[in-house]
């Protein structure tokens, strides 16, 4: 710095302010270029989806079984069943088991027990699906001696059950304790006040929560595949390889055929519309919700 | 609110008298009670008593292979099958690699979007792009794999690939023939996979720092920008460490989409053209095949490392979240 401190900064002052406003600007810039550039695979995806997926889907798509290699048309009628078997399975299994510890933790675990078992969803969680597969495999299709509906329905629960836990925790506490004491105060026992009060209250933020599991496992596929394993014919066993549509998807993506990667794209279109619809109306309901919560 | 009409339960609703009702009521209410709280107790000890199976699978059932291998298992780059030779280290090196790589591209990304849609979007602009960003995390792995394989693979083998190869090529990072699909369409594609989990979270941390901060640094002259990365980012930087570690967790785990498009070649390779192969994807495509009871051991001690390498992750990240958000348990999932 020069001799004079007054001088030189009196001078440094337009020549700092320029700089940071510059910085400033550029900053800005970088925000609004970052939105662009994440907007852009969202639209592209999205845009190449309809592009390549209407043309595809037909009635045939949504009525037939595959067609063996070489021949045209087949659709994906089949997996779709399989997909909406194994998925109720699955919710058969993960709902009342999520609801129930979500029921424990709101009700009964304000405790360091409580915190051990909210910890341990976290952790289930996070559980890459994949790991999820080999354990479904391990205590299904191993006892069973078959790949099967019922062992993808297990899997696909395992995933959903930490999820609607802590949904259903969330939104059992937005209920304002006065209405418990209420139901008390009259002599409603303990079981009958959270059936129903407490979760009557916040049942659209409990569904809210299950159809956010339920988008979430719809669209896996590395639990299924050596679990349900993918089926070329229609099955209705529990016990028997079923097919699903994230497994025919992938199936046919890394195929060699255009027939198949055409049939591919259709069904990646009736995947993500059964999912964006589903997160959509969860959207709607959980805006109701956040009404109802009184908080 | 659904009304007081829940009273008039079964208990009430008889000819008897009030007193008699609530004595009817104490006697069968204590049973109910109990039954009831047991009941929902099973149902939390469920989610205790999965996470101990998965252990438990998971190490049981790879005690073949941790005997036949040790510790060498995870530095042998041999993964032979033919001759029951497994070792993992190609996998761990994909699963790193393609990782990180995506770290590196999602980050700067991420937070981007977050310091927009927090701090300067307008108002109305702020919901549509949130939704937006949650819509970005609902896709299915498979379908962003399958756009992957038919849009970005062989746009980065055209453009992108020679471009780099041209000018980045002395890196050593971008040799070899451009086939498109290799370790670095992986980390794009998973780059776009975690941003959405990275920014929601950036978001949610920034939004949990006190408007006073911000008025206070803005009252001292500060311009937009030094405001942001004084008042906010600052303040939230341990929670947005923690968002983006727990992107990481989301892109080691990750399945379906990588194997698509990494090529599937137990290979390491400097070059992030060349093929590679992760821990998940190993898993994914030789699972059901594996013929022979030290191969299938050996994909599910992958396994196994696998998930104990996320659990470490997300749990560090769960932590960093925690102490910016002040134990409000930080929503993990879209």
């Amino acid at each position: 710095m020069p001799e004079d401190p007054i001088n030189a900064s009196s001078k440094a002052v337009p020549q700092i302010n320029l700089r940071r406003r510059l910085v400033n600007a550029a900053v800005t810039f970088a925000a609004v270029g970052a939105v662009i550039l994440v907007l852009t695979p969202l639209v592209a995806i999205f845009g190449y989806l309809v592009y390549r997926g209407v043309g595809s889907v037909n009635w045939a798509f949504l009525t037939q079984t595959p067609k063996p290699v070489g021949e045209a048309g087949g659709g994906m009628a089949n997996a779709i069943a399989g997909s909406a078997f194994i998925l109720l399975l699955a919710s058969l299994i993960g709902v009342p088991f999520g609801i129930g510890a979500g029921i424990y933790l709101a009700e009964y675990g304000r405790n360091r027990f409580g915190d051990a078992i909210r910890f341990t969803a976290d952790v289930l969680n996070g559980v890459p699906s994949i790991v999820i597969g080999i354990v479904a495999y391990g205590i299904v299709v191993l006892t069973q001696r078959h790949f099967s509906a019922l062992a993808g329905g297990v899997a696909l629960s395992l995933m959903m059950i930490p999820t609607i836990s802590r949904t259903t925790e969330e939104m059992l506490l937005l209920v304002p304790n006065s209405l418990r004491e209420a139901s008390y105060g009259l002599g409603i026992s303990r079981w009958r006040t959270t059936l129903s009060i407490t979760l009557r209250t916040a049942t659209s933020g409990v569904i809210t929560g299950v159809m956010l599991a339920f988008a979430r496992v719809a669209g896996e596929t590395a639990p299924l595949l050596f679990t349900a394993f993918g089926n070329q014919y229609w099955n209705y066993r529990i016990d028997q390889p079923t097919a699903a549509l994230p497994l025919q998807i992938f199936t046919y993506a890394i195929s060699p055929f255009d027939e198949w990667h055409r049939q591919a794209w259709a069904g990646a279109l009736v995947l993500i519309v059964l999912i964006v619809v589903s997160v959509s109306a969860v959207r709607i309901a959980a805006s109701r919700g956040m009404l109802k919560g009184a908080n | 609110m659904t009304g007081p009409k829940p009273v008039a339960g079964p208990q009430l609703a008889g000819q008897t008298s009030w007193a008699s009702a609530i004595r009817l009521k104490d006697a069968g209410g204590q049973l109910a009670d109990t039954v009831f709280y047991a009941l929902v107790l099973f149902c939390a000890l469920a989610i205790l008593a999965v996470v101990g199976l998965v252990l438990y699978e998971l190490v049981s059932k790879s005690q073949l292979s941790w005997h036949a291998f040790g510790f060498k298992f995870f530095l042998g780059q041999n993964w032979d099958p033919v001759n029951d030779q497994f070792g993992a280290l190609p996998f761990i090196y994909g699963t790193v690699v393609s990782s990180l790589l995506a770290l590196v591209l999602a980050v700067p990304l991420a937070i981007g979007v977050a310091v927009f849609t927090t701090e300067m979007s307008p108002r109305w602009l702020r919901g549509p792009l949130a939704f937006t960003t949650e819509l970005l995390a609902a896709i299915p792995s498979v379908i962003y794999g399958l756009w992957a394989i038919f849009v970005l693979v062989p746009l980065l083998r055209q453009y992108v690939q020679p471009w780099l190869a041209r000018y980045l090529g002395w890196t050593g990072l971008f040799e070899g023939p451009p086939y498109g699909i290799g370790m670095l369409a992986a980390g794009i594609i998973l780059a776009v996979m975690i941003i959405p989990i990275i920014s929601s979270i950036t978001r949610e941390v920034m939004t949990a720092v006190s408007q006073q901060q911000r008025e206070g640094v803005l009252a001292l002259g500060a311009t937009r920008w030094e405001m942001i990365r004084m008042g906010v980012l600052r303040n939230a930087r341990a929670g947005i460490m923690g968002g983006v570690i727990l992107g990481l967790g989301r892109a080691l785990g990750e399945t379906m989409a990588v194997t698509m498009v990494i090529g599937n070649r137990p290979e390491i390779a400097r070059s992030l053209f060349a093929p590679g192969y992760t821990m998940a994807s190993v898993i994914a495509n030789e699972f059901s095949e594996a013929t022979g009871d030290l191969y299938l051991s050996a994909l599910i001690e992958v396994g196994l490392a696998l998930f104990l390498v996320t659990m470490v992750v997300n749990i560090l990240a769960q932590l960093l979240v925690w102490s910016v958000t002040r134990g409000a348990p930080a929503r993990t999932h879209a």
